[in-house]
């Protein structure tokens, strides 16, 4: 069997097998679910005139990083140490994305 | 009832005025929309001349609720867009990266549903945050996510068009990907990460690089992990290659019935197009 | 030349929330008809849109606009511009209402409503801006007063009378909202029922209610802010009467955008409504 006509075969089985399920169709029901944020309206910021009067929270890119949230709990060996890290991943530098 | 009561109060020049001043009639200072909006986006400058309260009082804190306004409507519209990235670094940490970021780049539309388009970058080059490699990536799978919510609707391709091509048919073929398909290529665990921070039981992550497919069957959008191979392979679907060079593209290590399998079930694929 | 025409059933409305949506299929009434910021459902298609056409098969649809920066000093956006046309195409609502506000400035947008000097110059920019709006989609719009926090020295307009040239000359109607009047009265001082008294209440083609929370200024003077975030003030409601004792029956909004809660809670406020406008019939 060529490579091409095994692929072909994979292909016929796979689509099959979903075939014979069917494909979901839309349903209205699911109208009703979850909405991603980052809406319009036209509120005004509850209740106080002091935060966009902040200065502390837009100035200066140097800040310590203190009381990070669940970053903290995540122990990936090296992470903090490119060169490290990528010595580990050697094998799958391949992908790393162009963009 | 007088002009002044519905204005709040009478046009009148706060400062002590000059002699000439009285008599010259003055006008009163207009404010530009420019004056405005400098003095708003910046709060080390004075409240432009020209606003007040009702009695001519310089305007002072009552100018701070448009800047408040401001300043947490597109906070707040960037804690709703990038909750994990939010949840990894904490609230302090995030409101301040958000203060700068949206200075520096405020909404260019007024679509709030696109907001945020440049914020993995601009984390990317904070060095507060430099120490989490992965956190744009993160806000990159986030952002994938909402581009893929409000993508368009298009017909799930019906498998039984699959079935029936002939292996010639088929490699000059082109799959065509739903709209709101995302494919996001990261060094890093970023799936690991995004599922560790928003469903509680999810594992620890592994250092590894992940390849992830976002689908949305319907209208909730699904990050996967994609199999070795996947991403070239998606990566050539998605620049209109034909079936037979995404293929090629995807390697020797490619499963090739996974990786449809996981196309059809998400509704990934909305047709394909084969040469007569 | 338009020339603003009710078409909103004189009914309590509430500001449509995507977490409300099977609460109102099951159980809407008194509520008669949705509005919408019309920038929540410019994208491309998804559950939004999906939402939206299943909605509008029951319920008027009114589309409140609050990106097009009407005041803006600039021309409109062509782009915003195209994307309400697309909207207002697709959905036919039975009304169009924008702000007396700017938002915009270089391309790009601060998503808050800012104020305006009401002057001559400004006054004909709006109307300019107006008219091109009611240019593209075909059809008179509903113009918003705005909640004040400050005052412009240089202007030379009083409210009321500023917006009932602006329908003059437009031929725009007017979407008087009654929390905004009081707090605007409340931070600059002046008399509510006066600002209602001068106000164009003919072309009234929508009320809206919402929500305020109390800060204070520099003096220590109440300084209240348009939070759309709780229940409407007492004082609203009674200003409310003031304006259907005067108006008539109109379509009243309940506008409930911060905290927003559960839907048995924003349709008792719809119920407070309808006891209104069921006063006025009486």
């Amino acid at each position: 069997m060529s490579k091409t006509l095994k692929t072909a075969a994979i292909v016929g089985a796979v689509a099959a097998s979903f075939a014979a399920t069917g494909v979901h169709a839309m349903d209205k029901e699911k109208c009703f679910g979850v909405s991603l944020a980052g809406e319009n309206d036209c509120a005004a910021g509850p209740g106080t005139t002091c935060a966009g009067s902040s200065k502390v929270d837009y100035q200066g890119n140097a800040w310590t990083l203190v009381d990070a949230g669940t970053c903290a709990d995540i122990e990936l060996p090296a992470m903090a140490d490119g060169t490290a890290r990528m010595g580990s991943l050697e094998a799958l530098e391949r992908d790393l994305p162009s963009t | 009832m007088s002009g002044a009561d519905l204005r709040g109060a009478a046009p009148s020049q706060p400062e002590a005025a000059t002699p000439r001043d009285i008599l010259s009639t003055k006008k009163p200072n207009p404010v530009s929309q420019a004056g405005f909006l400098g003095a708003l986006r910046d709060a080390e400058l004075d409240v432009p001349d020209g606003l007040m309260d009702g009695e001519g009082r310089p305007a002072g804190r009552r100018f701070a609720v448009y800047r408040n306004n401001v300043a947490v409507s597109l906070r707040e519209a960037l804690e709703a867009g990038f909750p994990a990235v939010a949840k990894l670094i904490g609230p302090e940490n995030f409101a301040r990266a958000a203060g700068m970021y949206l200075r520096a780049e405020p909404p260019g539309s007024p679509l709030m549903m696109g907001y945020g388009a440049g914020f993995a970058d601009f984390l990317a080059g904070i060095e507060a945050l430099n120490s989490i490699g992965y956190l744009a990536d993160v806000a990159r799978l986030e952002f994938a996510l909402r581009e893929s919510y409000h993508a368009a609707d298009a017909p799930v391709l019906n498998p039984a068009r699959l079935q029936d091509l002939s292996e010639e048919a088929l490699m000059a073929a082109r799959l065509v990907l739903a709209p709101s398909v995302r494919l996001l290529r990261s060094p890093w665990p970023v799936l690991s990460v995004y599922r560790f921070t928003m469903t509680p039981g999810s594992p620890k992550p592994q250092a590894q690089a992940e390849d992830v497919l976002i689908a949305r069957p319907e209208f909730d959008p699904e990050p996967h992990l994609l199999p070795t191979g996947g991403a070239p392979f998606l990566a050539a679907v998605q620049v209109g290659q034909s079936f037979g060079a995404a293929l090629e593209a995807a390697g020797e290590d490619f499963d090739l019935g996974a990786m449809l399998g996981l196309l059809l079930q998400t509704g990934a694929l909305s047709d394909i197009i084969t040469i007569p | 030349m338009y020339d603003f025409e009710p078409n909103l059933p004189p009914l309590p409305g509430v500001g449509y929330k995507p977490q409300h949506y099977r609460d109102i299929l099951e159980e809407a009434a008194p509520v008669g008809w949705l509005e919408v910021h019309a920038e929540n459902y410019m994208g491309a298609g998804g559950r939004p849109l999906a939402q939206m056409r299943a909605l509008s098969e029951r319920f008027p649809i009114s589309v409140h606009g609050v990106g097009l920066s009407i005041g803006g000093a600039g021309r409109l956006d062509p782009e915003h511009l195209a994307r309400l046309k697309h909207l207002v195409g697709w959905l036919n609502p039975a009304s169009f209402s924008e702000h007396l506000a700017w938002s915009t400035h270089d391309s790009h947008f601060f998503n808050d409503l800012l104020p305006l000097p009401y002057t001559d110059a400004t006054l004909a920019r709006i109307c300019d801006h107006i008219d091109e709006v009611q240019d593209v989609l075909q059809r008179p719009m509903l113009l918003e007063n705005p909640s004040s926090y400050l005052a412009f020295a240089e202007s030379t307009w009083e409210e009321p009378a500023f917006l009932r040239e602006i329908a003059r000359r437009t031929g725009c109607g007017l979407l008087l909202d009654v929390n905004n009047v009081f707090v605007s009265a409340v931070n600059l001082g002046f008399s509510p029922q006066n600002y209602i008294d001068a106000y164009d209440l003919d072309r009234v083609g929508e009320i809206h209610l919402g929500g305020h929370d109390e800060d204070e200024d520099d003096h220590g003077a109440p300084l209240l802010i348009d939070s759309h975030g709780r229940e409407v003030a007492d004082p609203v409601w009674a200003l409310l009467d003031y304006v259907l004792e005067r108006s008539g029956p109109k379509p009243i909004l309940i506008e409930w955008d911060t905290d927003v809660p559960d839907w048995p809670v924003l349709r008792e406020e719809a119920v407070r409504a309808d006891r209104a406008l069921a006063g006025v019939l009486v």
